[in-house]
């Protein structure tokens, strides 16, 4: 499958992204430079994490702008599966292809450790080799990951079964202690309404090799690669 | 029309210089300087740069060896590492600017020794820091903490160059003048590395980064004096930092260096164009002019004066061929950066700085940057220093419960676990950290290796340098090196950072004097010679200076990273073995000092030889994979060592039986921090080949328990400790934040 990884200035995790879709998982894989205009004949896009324009203003305002996201908005919005991971999901959810907003992490500090995470919607195109309600070991970093949505928004969204991960402890409950951030309802990953954008502030691809302490997030690559051998995007 | 002040001897006396200064200063030129002749001169010579009171002493240390590339003198100092590649890797302050202005200070601090590094053609992989403060009972030292975190942590996530450790030491000392000390390793390719050179008459020379401003004027010069009372009027002297342009500024010049444009590069750190123009000239045995009209200018109305001296963050100096400016000019544009042709490298060996037509300096730039005032200034023993050591152990008292000993212990904020502090760093991106925060040594795999790994420990415990700067200084070096052996890899060179007080007190120049030569003692023994540092002095405010805190930055290769170790313990029914003698040393304790108040004695002595000898056995062990963990002994003595072992891992923490039988007092065979000791758990299989390898080489190794159980337990002698992991973690893991929820 060809994959496609989004560089902005500042991206930090391109180069990690890359390195586990190509080398780990033996996928084709390119960068895509924030200027291009056309995704080219890419499978998949990925957003990945980092400082997208140095984020000073409010993560992700800036990069939303760029040339590249309307060829991105153009490609979810015909099926295209698009991955944004940390500073990824808070540059999709400014340009608007995931609902709600990021607020500043409830301590106030930027965070960076491994947290757990349940596995609430199997039936993505990013989730469908977990079990239900699977626990995966993942970190998180980031300063801004508190998720907010109005009520209606949130209600609307779990209907929609487009809550796909929240925060959970090793038991796999959801508690207040295992939030992080103070992300409402424990969110941790959400996708678009149609199930094809998934934003998410953990990083699998910092859990996709066994030296580095962790598998669990080749699921996540491997799950989307399954489905893009059962699935074209229509051109 | 611009009017320069006149040069008096009021304006000279201003500039840090003295009266014999200024004569050199004039002999050199063959007249009297210009206003921003004299500027230059100022900051060239200032002991931040020059090193005019350390040199004669530095020049002790080693700093040649078998896989050495690059020793001092350079942006950074370089290692082989094999496989066609090399490690570059240096340590830097940024005290003063972190004590005035506690957030800017640190990310700034980061910002310039990432640019040491990428500077030489290496991709930054690993930080580290350094750090000191006063108790955290003062609001002021909270702040302080909390800002310089911050700041490291700003700069450093933005950047995507992970913070993979440091530590962090407390001590009135440092009231008034905290250490702020960073560390960065990049990665190269052995023959793609670029040094800060000039040459090639005719080349031009092309300023990039960020426009410069007036933040940082005389912050050099800053760094070179006490503070007192005013200190606080300083912060226009504290750059503002910017990582986002940095990080730019980092993706060009690698992209840069892909090509064969570059002649030499310099990063534009401490006093700016003036060092880097001057330096390259030096060092390329050429000349270089430049036209300051040209710099790109952030603000209206700057002199030649600011220009010369800002300390404005993000900048680079880059001498090309003639012939691709074109193309250099190009790819920093693409990343949005300032971009200008500022000047020309000539033959006459000069530095000559001009607006327009009108030459402003004119200085040979050799004697300016190589040739600056040597002090060899007076030292001498400090009369309290034999009363410091002096340590009557009768008069101390046994504890009643060595439990609670062992609870403060883990407590106290030197010890307790500082996930509060690295979990506000990104210590993962760029997925190569093999080890976390929170062992031994941080381990990192090589990219672009197939098996290589390294491993990186920060150390120095200042109190033991107080009380005794020699055996201080050896001990750095060989915990450092302790360090990164437990995490299975071999020692292969240091940087060092050297934080002392005002070098004109004869008392504090000893101390420096004694550290060196220990340092340098420890690196020819353990053969880890010194590949560059930084000296910071003046850290006194109103007289009062910190502990001798000569830092060691130690790089250590592992040949196969998947043979890595860590410090926890991880099989319920492990033995647990000690590699090394339980002395009674309780001298410079943490032990003494958070229990009896006490901050005195001898420090632990160290036998090098013997050192030198446990490491290798430790190296050999793990490489043939007998142990399940390996763990030094350091700051509350082996009772501590034995908590972290229980506590640290990752997993749910692992209880242990142990019981130590030697003739030595018990709060001394607990808490003393005798040298040269590594607690190990084996399974019970390798036992024998273990003792059958320590008996050959004459090693006291001890069995003395086994890991399992809920509790810690230990008895020694008539001393019992039985701690319930429970409580032992809520010591270690909850302490260090509770100071910050006040």
């Amino acid at each position: 499958m060809k994959f496609g990884v989004i560089v902005f200035p500042g991206s930090n995790c391109d180069h990690d992204c890359y390195h586990v879709i190509k080398h780990t998982l033996g996928q084709e894989c390119r960068f895509l430079w924030h200027r291009e205009k056309s995704l080219g004949d890419v499978d998949t896009v990925v957003v990945p994490g980092g400082f997208a324009h140095g984020d000073y203003l409010r993560s992700g305002a800036i990069a939303r702008f760029s040339p590249i996201m309307a060829a991105v908005a153009d490609f979810a919005g015909r099926g295209g599966p698009v991955l944004g991971i940390c500073n990824g999901f808070q540059v999709l959810l400014e340009a608007g292809l995931l609902p709600g907003a990021m607020l500043r992490n409830r301590d106030l500090k930027f965070i960076c450790r491994y947290v757990r995470l349940r596995a609430e919607n199997t039936d993505t195109p990013f989730t469908r080799l977990m079990k239900p309600g699977q626990v995966l070991h993942i970190p998180i970093a980031h300063n801004e990951g508190n998720w907010f949505a109005d009520a209606g928004t949130l209600e609307e969204m779990e209907r929609n079964g487009q809550i796909v991960f929240r925060y959970c402890d090793e038991a796999g409950e959801v508690t207040d202690a295992s939030n992080p951030n103070g992300a409402l309802g424990n969110v941790a990953g959400i996708t678009s309404r149609g199930g094809n954008v998934l934003g998410m502030m953990p990083h699998p691809e910092r859990c996709a090799e066994a030296i580095l302490g962790g598998e669990d997030g080749r699921l996540i690559f491997e799950s989307l690669i399954e489905h893009l051998q059962s699935h074209a995007v229509p051109g | 029309m611009r009017s320069d002040p006149e040069i008096t001897p009021g304006l000279v006396a201003e500039h840090g210089l003295t009266p014999e200064d200024f004569e050199r200063v004039k002999e050199i030129l063959g007249r009297e300087p210009t206003f921003t002749e004299l500027g230059i001169f100022s900051v060239m010579w200032s002991e931040h740069c020059s090193y005019k009171s350390s040199k004669i002493h530095l020049q002790k240390l080693p700093t040649s060896g078998p896989a050495i590339v690059q020793g001092p003198g350079e942006n950074a100092g370089i290692v082989d590492i094999g496989d066609g590649m090399v490690a570059v890797f240096k340590m830097e302050s940024h005290n003063h600017p972190s004590f005035i202005e506690p957030y800017q200070g640190a990310a700034t601090g980061v910002g310039g020794i990432l640019r040491d590094i990428f500077t030489m053609g290496a991709r930054c992989i690993a930080s580290m820091d350094s750090l000191r403060f006063g108790p955290l009972d003062q609001p002021r030292n909270r702040y302080l903490v909390e800002g310089v975190v911050a700041g490291i942590a700003g700069y450093g996530n933005c950047m995507g160059v992970p913070t993979v450790g440091g530590e962090m030491f407390f001590d009135e000392s440092y009231n008034g003048n905290p250490l702020v000390n960073v560390f960065n390793l990049g990665i190269a390719r052995g023959d793609q590395i670029f040094l800060g050179r000039a040459g090639g008459v005719g080349n031009p020379v092309i300023y990039v980064g960020s426009k410069t401003g007036r933040d940082g004027i005389h912050g050099a010069t800053m760094a070179s004096e006490e503070f007192d009372e005013t200190s606080a009027e300083r912060r226009p002297t504290v750059q503002v930092g910017d990582p986002f342009t940095e990080k730019l500024l980092m993706e060009a010049c690698l992209e840069l260096f892909k090509t064969d444009y570059v002649v030499g590069i310099q990063d534009m750190g401490a006093a700016g164009l003036t060092c880097s123009t001057c330096e390259m000239a030096s060092r390329g045995d050429a000349g270089v002019e430049i036209d300051l009209g040209k710099v790109p200018q952030r603000e209206e109305g700057m002199v030649p004066y600011e220009l010369m001296l800002s300390e404005s963050q993000e900048r680079m100096l880059i001498v090309a061929h003639k012939g691709t400016e074109g193309k250099v000019l190009e790819i920093f544009r693409k990343w949005d950066l300032e971009a200008e042709i500022i000047g020309v490298v000539t033959d006459d060996r000069m530095m000559r700085v001009r607006l327009g037509d009108e030459i402003l300096a004119e200085i040979p730039a050799h004697p300016l940057a190589e040739e600056g005032p040597v002090c060899d200034r007076p030292y001498a023993r400090p009369e309290g220093q034999d009363e410091l050591q002096r340590l009557d152990l009768e008069a101390i008292g046994l504890p009643d419960d060595f439990g609670d000993v062992l609870l403060r212990l883990l407590a106290s904020p030197g010890i307790a676990r500082k996930d509060w502090v690295w979990g506000q760093y990104d210590h993962m991106v760029r997925i190569n950290t093999v080890v976390l925060p929170g062992s031994d040594a941080s381990v990192i795999r090589v990219p672009g290796s197939e098996k290589k790994g390294i491993a990186l420990s920060s150390d120095c415990n200042p109190l033991h340098c107080w009380l005794d700067p020699r055996e201080g200084g050896k001990a750095a070096v060989a915990e450092a090196a302790r360090n990164v052996v437990c995490a299975g890899a071999r020692p292969l060179a240091i940087t060092n950072c050297l934080n002392f007080g005002n070098p004109e007190r004869p008392d504090i120049m000893w101390q420096f004097v004694e550290a060196v030569e220990g340092l340098g003692e420890a690196c020819r023994a353990l053969g880890t010679p010194v590949t560059g540092g930084n000296v910071s002095f003046y850290n006194e405010t109103l007289g009062t200076g910190v502990m001798p805190t000569p830092t060691v930055g130690m790089v250590g290769l592992l040949d196969d990273v998947f043979r890595h170790m860590t410090q926890w313990f991880r099989n319920e029914g492990d033995l647990v073995l000690l590699l090394g003698e339980n002395r009674e040393e309780l001298g410079g304790t943490e032990y003494l000092r958070v229990v009896h108040g006490l901050k005195k004695g001898l420090p632990p002595r160290i036998d090098l030889e013997f050192e030198k000898r446990i490491q290798e056995f430790t190296m050999a062990v793990i490489g043939a994979g007998l142990v399940s963990s390996a763990h030094d002994c350091s700051e509350g003595g082996l009772a501590v060592a034995l908590a972290e072992s229980c506590l640290s891992g990752p997993d749910a923490p692992l209880g242990a039986r142990v019981e130590l039988r030697d003739d030595v007092r018990p709060d001394a065979l607990l808490f003393g921090e005798t040298q040269s000791r590594i607690v190990f758990s084996v399974p019970a299989e390798t036992l024998e080949d273990m003792q059958a390898r320590a008996s050959v080489q004459s090693l006291p190794l001890a069995v003395i328990g086994t890991v399992g159980g809920g509790s810690l337990r230990v008895t020694a002698g008539s001393a019992r400790i039985d701690i319930d992991l429970d409580a032992m973690n809520a010591a270690w893991r909850e302490s260090f934040a509770a100071n910050f929820r006040k």
